[in-house]
């Protein structure tokens, strides 16, 4: 156990430091491991490629000998399968006949009915020959191979080949080797046909067994243009016999000299044939491999969690099929050479060894923390999984071992096999694998990395501008969030189906991968196998254009005769004396054939010989010397397996042709002719025009590059079909972004994000505890009661309504203004020139953005506002002591000239406002005492209490404070316009509609309010003289509309416990409280129409909008969905540990966030959760939706953009640099969805520009 | 000569499994095929008197089993076709689809039935297979049981006994790799032992014979075959009635 225990240390331990190496030096160790593996494999170039194609030896005929059967050492060009005696020799006559002179009464059958005919004469002639010498008399009869059936498959050709006898084959046997039948046919070409098999073949037809020569060089036809016919006598011999060969040689040239024949016949050529595949064996070999590939399939799905799983599962195939490379590759080197058929024996060896061991590893690896270094994650990941590794090998060893021991060749060659290739396995995954494992780790790393890129790409550079404090982006930290998706069926959702199989097809590249992998494969076939004899072709022309093939040709005359002296086995000058007479020797045989017969040729040879080349010419080329060579290479083993001969593993020897020529004369021909022969039509005058063989092959190539240029257009074609740049998108703005920063779906669709860059607004001393907002004015107060009033549009601060001395920070404001004031309107009436000097270096900003209704009775004076407080200190400083005696009067009343006042009847709104500059100037003066405003309306502000909740509509501010007073507040003048205190209890929930608010109290009940608008009369007095600036402001707020807030109506026991939640839509309040039951009311009559009870908590969440969506989530963590007409509780379901923190519904989906720090997306029809996403520890409660797939969060420091359809992070905006804990706690969507959430102290405003045009 | 010992060996081969229910004139044959259609009959009530979903499922999963075993048993035929006469393929499909036509489909049958009673045997002993349950290990198991058969068809021993020990340390290598359940052993056992006194009693009826008999009336090596075929079967089996559950949850 001991022993155990510290051998498992040590091998854990031994693997950690492998990882560790493996992780640092990946580079150098794939280079070590590649050249490793190309060493190994070096010895495998010996082996002969794998294929069925024959293999060729070359030997002398002159010093030929039977070959033993005992391997000889010392020839080490001798191939090994040249051992004992061939199956067959083969020799081959290779008549070559042509009509000549060619003469136009001819008709075409004459071109190869009578040079066919003589094939007769030339079979007796070599069934006759005899060869006496001393040893004996030798025929054909004694030499050939003799056949007997022919397989009972082959009836039909059993009245064509021989059976029971020799085995000689010519053009003859379609006649039974009858010249009378043969004269008798009137359709050579129909009987020639007729054996054709129908359709479609690959193997060597009869026709190709019978001429001997390919279809095409027969010369067989109507239309031939060469009219020499070309076939040949094919006898194979049972045994060599060199003196009878030669002196039939020598016989049938003396018959039929081929005067410029110079064909080579001093080398004989051994063709050794590979076992042919057939289909019996292709089927189990192609099951085998179909298992292997599913296994591969189905192992290499289990790689997970990793960047690149292809090019993980191509790691672990290259691992595995190298190893077994390397095995065969060492195994040869040790001088083991493979017997078994490796294609067969290939996909068991890959199963023994397996992919197990690289599964386990990448599982391993995975598991491991994510946190870590790469280094040590590789590293603990290895020796977690040593142990198992281990044994498994030891195992596997074992199981082979014994698998050795069972004696049976053929087993212990397949274990060997497989001992060598499990080694050199786990070699390559150490190394190979472990490091290309390691780089993909961390390329995943990186690629978190660039996840955050975004959002720093997203923020400019920052600039200079005076207002608005940019931050610059904070150094990249781990990704804040990790998003877990359910299902991915779920997140596939809403994409129709139609686009998710183009989105399947696109992002796979399917087709082009698939035309690809189609192509080289036929490219593959095409080069192996060259079905359409394109080499050979090519070749045959390059050998006919040559000029040095012509010359070789036509000038060797000399060679043959040196050829032709020693035509037989040299060495016996005995029998060299024998043979030589041979052709002289008259041969009795040849006698007893007819006359007539022979006379022709021989008469005509000479004559042909001296006659002016005519139009058949007779040439021998180099490509005649073996023109076995242009036959299929299945020829000779489809010729012996008729006869049940197999050619598998063993060898035919080929001899040298014999050249036979046959000049026939026109009278000849037209003597042998068949009555019905003249009755074929002429052939048609040349078809094509001769074309020059190098046009052909011109054209083909031109025809070939076409073809290649279409191809590419059409994949281009197909490419852009499919993949179109643009997914979805019709901007075009879209294209240039670049693609690696934004982010992208799993679809590669990216949403169109641009730039977004926070504005921060600051000016609060402490943290901003309430935030309301309308759309265009945005409210926010702080702990230390300060309530801004910020432009929505532009960030600016409208209005600060202070506790305490807040007249003079509202002052500095219109200080600021005051200076502004003159270079705006380039008003040289101002004294203090110098000021302005000072000043220039602040620009103005201008508003473009529509005004509220309020303003339309009063000039735009908003550009005169410049609230850029931080960088006005220093003029600041300097201006305040001498401007005691500005007057802004002037400039003001340019403004209301400009603005060209309308009748002041028609000022009809509420809230008109005085003249705002007034009042500054005045201000001034009084800088050494504190005045406060002094508001003639209702009440007076109560600065003790904090404000607890805080509503915004139109421009005015209603705020509930702690003391139980609600205050209403003029959000541009920043006057407290009416106050109630009705109730005692603190204001925790504020709803403003329309006219009326409701108050939401702590002791649980609930009150209803109404503002009136009365308007004074004296508003249009006070309208008359705009100018009179000098006047103090305090009795203009008096005669302004009188604005009064009455109680309508108190529900005192609403609730019986606090009130948390207050919600009012669509004429509705909605109230949620601890006692675990919501209540709706109608908002015009205080009526309360349902009691909703379902949460078994307090209820902290309430959504309700205009289209009477009303939901609810309660402490409990459960989430309601109700039918605010019935009261009826539609769904119900649980998605939180803890607290509901916020609620928001779309159109198809609620969303909801909980103290879990989880942000649920729920289907609202059916109450299904789509997903979740998993946010930091303390920033999962504000959460809003822009449109209707945008939603955003705020997190540490930031807000994130999310898709809503996808659950995809689209960006990630930092507020600011100071994101140390500071989180968002409120996000509040404008309708020009901007986002303002409060940061601490600031306010941060965020734009998404997309969606302000869509919007637009 | 050659031709009898080559259709005495394409029998013997594709009457690997329980070639049984196919002789009409046969006694034992037509009694097997009665027991059985009794428990197929049997299995196929009680579970369909369990669910419909899971009839369908059952349905599915013979389904599947039947056209692996049809298609193993065609292609391992071929393996066993001797060598010579592969040059024409013609007549080797005509005799593989013309003379044995019913062999496939009995192969066919004993594997469905195989591989539905060893998911149903563990869950009624209350061991579920747990041992390398998955496809890619499944894969690997088929593979091979095709070089198992491959061997026997291909390798030259030099005498039964040899051939016969070394098939069988590899079917009790295959089972000990894949499979290793008591169950698993158990049935496997048995479907050999059926499986060879089924040949035996065919052969002794004279329906077909061995050339080389040396194990009564068939070849020695024959219950190996039939072992390894009946664990790689029931492998599939389990993991098909595995992968259907897995498949629910997942959706």
């Amino acid at each position: 156990m001991t022993v155990r225990e510290r051998l498992r240390e040590k091998i854990s331990a031994a693997f950690y430091r492998h990882g560790l190496l493996c992780a640092s030096y990946p580079v150098p160790i794939i280079l070590f491991t590649s050249a490793s593996i190309l060493a190994c494999c070096y010895p495998l170039l010996r082996l002969p490629l794998p294929g069925t194609g024959p293999v060729e030896f070359t030997t002398r005929v002159r010093d030929y000998t039977v070959p033993s059967h005992e391997p000889q050492g010392d020839l080490g060009e001798r191939p090994d399968w040249y051992r004992g005696p061939p199956v067959a020799y083969i020799q081959q006559v290779l008549v070559k006949a042509a009509v000549s002179p060619w003469d136009s009464t001819l008709v075409p059958v004459d071109v190869f009915r009578s040079p066919l005919g003589r094939v007769f004469s030339l079979l007796e002639e070599i069934r006759n020959h005899v060869h006496n010498d001393g040893s004996g008399v030798r025929s054909l009869e004694a030499l050939c191979l003799q056949v007997t059936d022919l397989l009972p498959g082959l009836r039909r050709m059993q009245t064509v080949l021989p059976e029971h006898g020799c085995l000689l084959v010519s053009p003859g046997n379609y006649w039974q080797n009858q010249r009378e039948l043969f004269d008798s046919d009137p359709d050579l070409l129909k009987t020639v046909h007729q054996h054709e098999p129908k359709g479609l073949h690959t193997s060597a037809t009869l026709r190709d067994l019978l001429f001997g020569v390919p279809v095409k060089h027969t010369g067989v036809s109507l239309y031939s243009r060469k009219r020499v016919v070309t076939y040949t006598i094919t006898m194979v011999l049972g045994s060599y016999d060199a003196r009878f060969l030669s002196s039939l040689r020598a016989r049938l040239r003396q018959l039929h000299p081929s005067v410029n024949c110079s064909l080579r016949e001093d080398h004989m050529v051994h063709v050794h044939f590979k076992e042919e595949i057939g289909m019996a064996e292709l089927i189990p070999l192609v099951t085998t491999y179909i298992i292997l590939f599913a296994y591969i399939y189905f192992s290499t799905r289990k790689i997970d969690m990793v960047k690149s799983k292809w090019g993980l599962a191509l790691a672990a195939v290259v691992t595995v099929l190298s190893s077994l490379l390397m095995s065969v590759g060492l195994c040869t080197l040790f001088g083991l050479t493979p017997t078994l058929n490796g294609g067969e024996i290939f996909p068991y060896l890959v199963v023994v060894i397996g992919l197990e061991n690289v599964l386990v590893l990448t599982k391993s690896v995975v598991s491991t923390p994510v946190d870590l270094e790469v280094k040590l994650r590789i590293a603990q990941g290895l020796s977690n999984e040593s142990w198992s590794i281990m044994k498994n090998m030891a195992t596997e060893l074992c199981i082979i071992l014994i698998g050795y021991f069972t004696l049976v060749p053929a087993i212990q060659e397949f274990c060997l096999f497989a001992v060598v290739g499990l080694v050199s396995d786990f070699f390559l995954q150490m190394f190979f694998f472990t490091t290309v494992l390691s780089i993909d780790i961390r390329r995943m790393e990186l690629a978190d990395l660039n996840r955050r890129l975004p959002a720093e790409a997203g923020m400019p550079p920052p600039k200079p501008g005076p207002l608005r404090p940019r931050e610059a982006p904070p150094p990249p930290r781990p990704s804040p969030y990790t998003i877990t998706l359910q299902t991915p069926a779920f997140r596939n959702l809403r994409l129709p189906k139609r686009l998710r199989v183009v989105y399947f097809l696109a992002r796979t590249r399917l087709a082009q991968r698939f035309i690809m992998v189609g192509t080289v494969i036929w490219i593959g076939i095409l080069a192996y196998t060259d079905p359409a004899g394109l080499r050979t072709y090519l070749a045959a022309q390059v050998s006919e254009q040559s000029p040095l093939g012509e010359g070789g040709a036509g000038g060797l005359p000399p060679h043959l005769g040196v050829a032709s002296v020693f035509p037989g086995p040299g060495g016996d000058p005995a029998s060299t004396l024998s043979v030589l007479p041979a052709p002289a020797e008259p041969t009795p045989l040849p006698e007893n054939q007819s006359q007539g017969h022979h006379g022709a040729p021989r008469e005509g040879v000479p004559h042909q010989a001296q006659a002016p080349p005519l139009v058949p010419q007779i040439s021998w080329g180099a490509e005649d010397e073996e023109g076995w060579r242009r036959l299929s290479f299945r020829h000779w083993p489809s010729l012996f397996s008729y006869y049940n001969i197999t050619l598998a593993k063993r060898y035919i020897s080929i001899l040298p042709v014999i050249p036979v020529t046959l000049h026939l004369s026109p009278r000849e021909a037209i003597e042998t002719r068949h009555p019905q022969d003249t009755r074929h039509p002429p052939p048609p005058k040349h078809l094509a025009a001769r074309e020059h063989p190098y046009l052909l092959i011109y054209k083909l190539s031109a025809l070939g590059l076409a073809a290649g240029v279409l191809l590419v257009l059409l994949l281009f074609c197909l490419y852009r079909v499919l993949c179109p740049r643009n997914y979805g998108q019709n901007g075009v703005a879209h294209g240039r972004r670049r693609r690696g920063d934004l982010p992208c779906d799993d679809y590669g669709y990216s949403p169109p994000i641009s730039e977004i860059s926070p504005l921060l607004l600051r000016g609060h001393s402490m943290d901003i505890e309430c935030l309301a907002s309308d759309g265009m004015l945005l409210a926010s107060c702080c702990l230390a009661g300060q309530i801004r009033v910020w432009d929505a549009q532009t960030g600016d601060c409208l209005t600060v309504i202070p506790k305490h001395g807040g007249c003079w920070e509202q002052r500095d404001g219109w200080d600021a203004v005051g200076v502004a004031e003159p270079e705006n309107l380039g008003g040289g009436t101002e004294p203090g020139g110098r000021v302005f000097d000072e000043d220039e270096g602040y620009p103005l900003r201008r508003r473009t953005t529509p005004r509220p209704a309020l303003f339309e009775d009063q000039p735009d004076l908003t550009p005169l506002i410049d609230t850029n407080f931080d960088s006005q200190p220093p003029s600041h400083l300097l201006l305040t002591p001498p401007r005691d005696g500005f007057d802004f009067g002037g400039l003001v009343e340019r403004a209301y000239l400009e603005h060209e006042p309308p009748s002041p009847g028609l000022t009809a709104s509420y809230p008109s406002p005085s003249p705002p500059s007034g009042p500054p100037p005045q201000r001034r003066r009084s800088l050494g005492y504190i005045q406060p405003p002094v508001p003639q309306g209702q009440g007076t502000p109560d600065w003790e209490s904090a404000v607890w909740a805080m509503e915004l509509r139109g421009n005015l501010i209603a705020a509930g404070r702690s003391s139980g007073k609600l205050e209403l507040w003029d959000a541009v003048e920043g006057s407290l316009r009416c106050s109630n205190e009705d109730g005692v209890s603190g204001i925790t929930a504020l709803a403003f509609l329309n006219n009326r608010i409701v108050a939401a109290r702590l002791d649980g009940s609930l009150d209803f309010f109404t503002v009136d608008i009365n308007k004074p009369l004296g508003l249009l007095q006070y309208r008359g003289p705009p100018g009179r600036s000098n006047i103090p402001p305090s009795p203009c707020y008096s005669s302004e509309d009188v604005i009064s807030c009455q109680l309508t109506r108190s529900v005192q026991c609403a609730h019986q416990k606090p009130i948390t939640v207050l919600r009012a839509a669509a004429g509705r309040v909605v109230t949620g409280s601890q006692d675990h039951t919501v209540r709706v009311y109608r908002l015009e009559d205080s009526c309360c129409l349902f009691t909703l009870q379902g949460h078994s908590g307090g209820i902290t969440a309430i959504y309700i909008d205009q289209t009477m969506v009303l939901a609810s989530g309660g402490q409990d963590g459960a989430i309601c969905l109700w039918d605010v007409l019935t009261g009826s509780r539609v769904s119900h379901v649980y998605g939180h540990r803890g607290d509901v923190t916020s609620l928001v519904c779309t159109t198809s989906c609620v969303i909801s966030s909980g103290l879990d720090d989880l942000i649920c997306i729920w289907d609202r029809s059916t109450g299904i959760k789509l997903y979740s996403i998993q946010q930091e520890v303390g920033c999962g409660a504000s959460l809003g939706v822009i449109s209707e797939s945008l939603l955003v969060t705020g997190g540490q420091g930031c807000v994130s953009f999310w898709d809503l359809n996808f659950g995809d992070l689209l960006q990630t905006v930092y507020l600011g640099q100071s994101s140390d804990g500071q989180g968002v706690r409120q996000l509040v969507v404008l309708n020009n969805a901007a986002i303002v959430c409060d940061f601490g102290s600031e306010l941060s405003l965020v734009y998404v520009p997309s969606v302000l045009e869509k919007l637009d | 000569m050659p031709r009898l010992e080559e259709h005495c060996w394409r029998r013997s081969c594709t009457s690997r499994v329980e070639s049984k229910n196919y002789y009409r004139e046969n006694w034992v044959a037509s009694k097997a095929e009665e027991m059985m259609s009794i428990i197929t009959s049997v299995l196929s009530n009680v579970y369909g008197s369990l669910h419909s979903v899971q009839t369908a499922n059952l349905i599915r999963r013979g389904l599947v089993l039947f056209t692996v075993g049809v298609f193993l048993a065609l292609v391992l035929n071929l393996l066993q076709v001797q060598r010579n006469v592969t040059l024409f393929p013609e007549e080797v499909m005509a005799t593989l689809f013309s003379s044995a036509w019913w062999i496939p489909p009995c192969c066919g049958t004993a594997a469905a039935v195989v591989g539905l009673l060893y998911p149903c045997i563990d869950s009624h002993l209350g061991e579920p297979h747990k041992f390398k349950r998955e496809w890619a290990s499944v894969m690997r198991c088929i593979a091979v049981f095709v070089g198992i058969n491959h061997a026997s068809a291909k390798l030259d021993f030099a005498n039964n006994v040899q051939l016969s020990l070394t098939l069988a340390a590899l079917s009790l290598g295959l089972w000990w790799t894949f499979d290793r359940s008591r169950s698993g052993f158990g049935l496997g056992i048995g479907t050999a032992f059926l499986a060879t006194v089924i040949t035996q009693l065919l052969v002794y009826n004279g329906v077909y014979q061995y050339t080389y008999p040396d194990f009564l009336y068939v070849r020695s090596w024959l219950p190996c075959i039939f072992f390894s075929g009946g664990v790689t079967a029931g492998n599939i089996g389990r993991q098909l009635a595995m992968g259907g559950v897995e498949k629910l949850h997942n959706d």
